[in-house]
């Protein structure tokens, strides 16, 4: 059900200010989510000042020149730093993306950073993703296949068929869209959220795959699928630029059309 | 350390609404508001029908400020419900789902609903 107020363990409250030094002159204000388990406390927003003059351009630059020079208890994901591995996703100026692919320029005023909303937060800015990969893998998100494969070449599909999944399988599940959604802020236990309905069409319309009935027989579902209610946060939020919900609108219709 | 202790990041409060999310809850906010007011509707009939006294009284309520703002806001429920409906019709063909198209008809939904109002209050 639908929670809309954090539980008491989860309020935030004021945190520590990191003044800039001296010599500092072009400088931003960051306020940064922080939560550390072991303390017992509850989340605070510490406040760094940050000399942009002296950092790369992106978010992520920033959050790892607070962690190198300011605070080093400062703890995030991230990887390639060039938005293909998903890590650095979270909650920055009020909008999902990947901190990599940010320009702080791009923001007005003091910088908001939270991790991805409505998860259970590890520390600071790290979500527990558990639960979203477990939905992932509970799409079987690989090809499923009743015909033996041709003896002498790789399963070959068209040009046209192989268009219909480049999309869809250029999502890097950094889970943007899912936690942008607010039907899986309440429901997801129940419903898949957008990342993996998206990954679930993927399959759908691959030429090759032969479980298209099964696949749909398992979206079928009050939640699991018709949970989308077409907010339109998931696509609004994508950080590569995909639309989850066209591919959850195009599910529902294979659905409607098997009916008859 | 279980989920259960782990505190839960902030959402609602945090985020930057979209305007097609703003329009979703209000999608939601009007089809109560119109149901509510069928029940208001329903009371006028029983009121027509019973007798002139209660008519009356109905009248007159209907009639004073309050009455008058929550007929606008039915009005302004009933045609934002349907531009919307309208919609959620063309979106389940699949189409519209671009976000450039999705944020603008947004704000034609939004525009529609009050220059529909406006004209049904001031024409009818």
């Amino acid at each position: 059900m639908a929670e809309f107020r954090l539980p008491p363990n989860s309020r935030i409250t004021k945190g520590k200010h990191f003044s800039a030094v001296s010599s500092a002159k072009n400088v931003r204000r960051f306020m940064v989510y922080r939560h550390d388990p072991g303390s017992g406390e509850n989340p605070r927003m510490d406040t760094y000042e940050v000399d942009v003059d002296s950092c790369g351009p992106m978010v992520l630059d920033v959050l790892i020149k607070i962690k190198n020079e300011i605070d080093t208890t400062l703890t995030f994901r991230r990887s390639c730093r060039e938005g293909i591995c998903g890590s650095c996703a979270m909650n920055i100026d009020g909008r999902n993306t990947l901190a990599c692919t940010a320009p702080a320029d791009g923001i007005k005023g003091d910088v908001k950073i939270y991790p991805l909303p409505h998860m259970p937060v590890v520390k600071d800015l790290v979500p527990d993703l558990t639960n979203f990969y477990a939905q992932y893998a509970s799409i079987k998100p690989w090809l499923q296949t009743r015909t033996p494969a041709p003896p002498d070449q790789e399963r070959l599909q068209s040009k046209e068929d192989q268009e219909r999944i480049d999309e869809p399988a250029a999502c890097i599940l950094c889970a943007c869209c899912s936690t942008s959604c607010p039907s899986y802020w309440w429901n997801s236990d129940r419903f898949l959220g957008p990342a993996t309905l998206l990954a679930a069409y993927r399959w759908l319309v691959d030429s090759r795959d032969e479980a298209t009935g099964e696949r749909l027989d398992d979206l079928e579902d009050p939640f699991r699928l018709y949970r989308c209610h077409t907010i339109m946060n998931c696509t609004n939020t994508c950080p590569k630029g995909l639309n989850p919900a066209k591919a959850i609108a195009e599910t529902k219709k294979m659905l409607a059309e098997r009916r008859h | 350390m279980s989920n259960d202790e782990r505190p839960i990041s902030p959402h609602l409060t945090v985020y930057r609404w979209p305007i097609t999310m703003t329009l979703s809850i209000l999608h939601r906010m009007t089809g109560f508001a119109l149901s509510a007011g069928l029940v208001a509707f329903v009371v006028w009939l029983e009121a027509i029908a019973w007798d002139v006294i209660p008519y009356a009284t109905f009248y007159e309520v209907s009639h004073s400020a309050l009455g008058q703002i929550a007929l606008l806001g039915w009005l302004f429920s009933f045609f934002f419900h349907l531009c919307n409906g309208v919609r959620h019709l063309i979106w389940d063909s699949g189409r519209l789902f671009e976000k450039s198209q999705a944020i603008a008809s947004s704000w034609l939904i939004i525009i529609s609903a009050v220059v529909l109002t406006t004209c049904y209050w001031l024409l009818v």
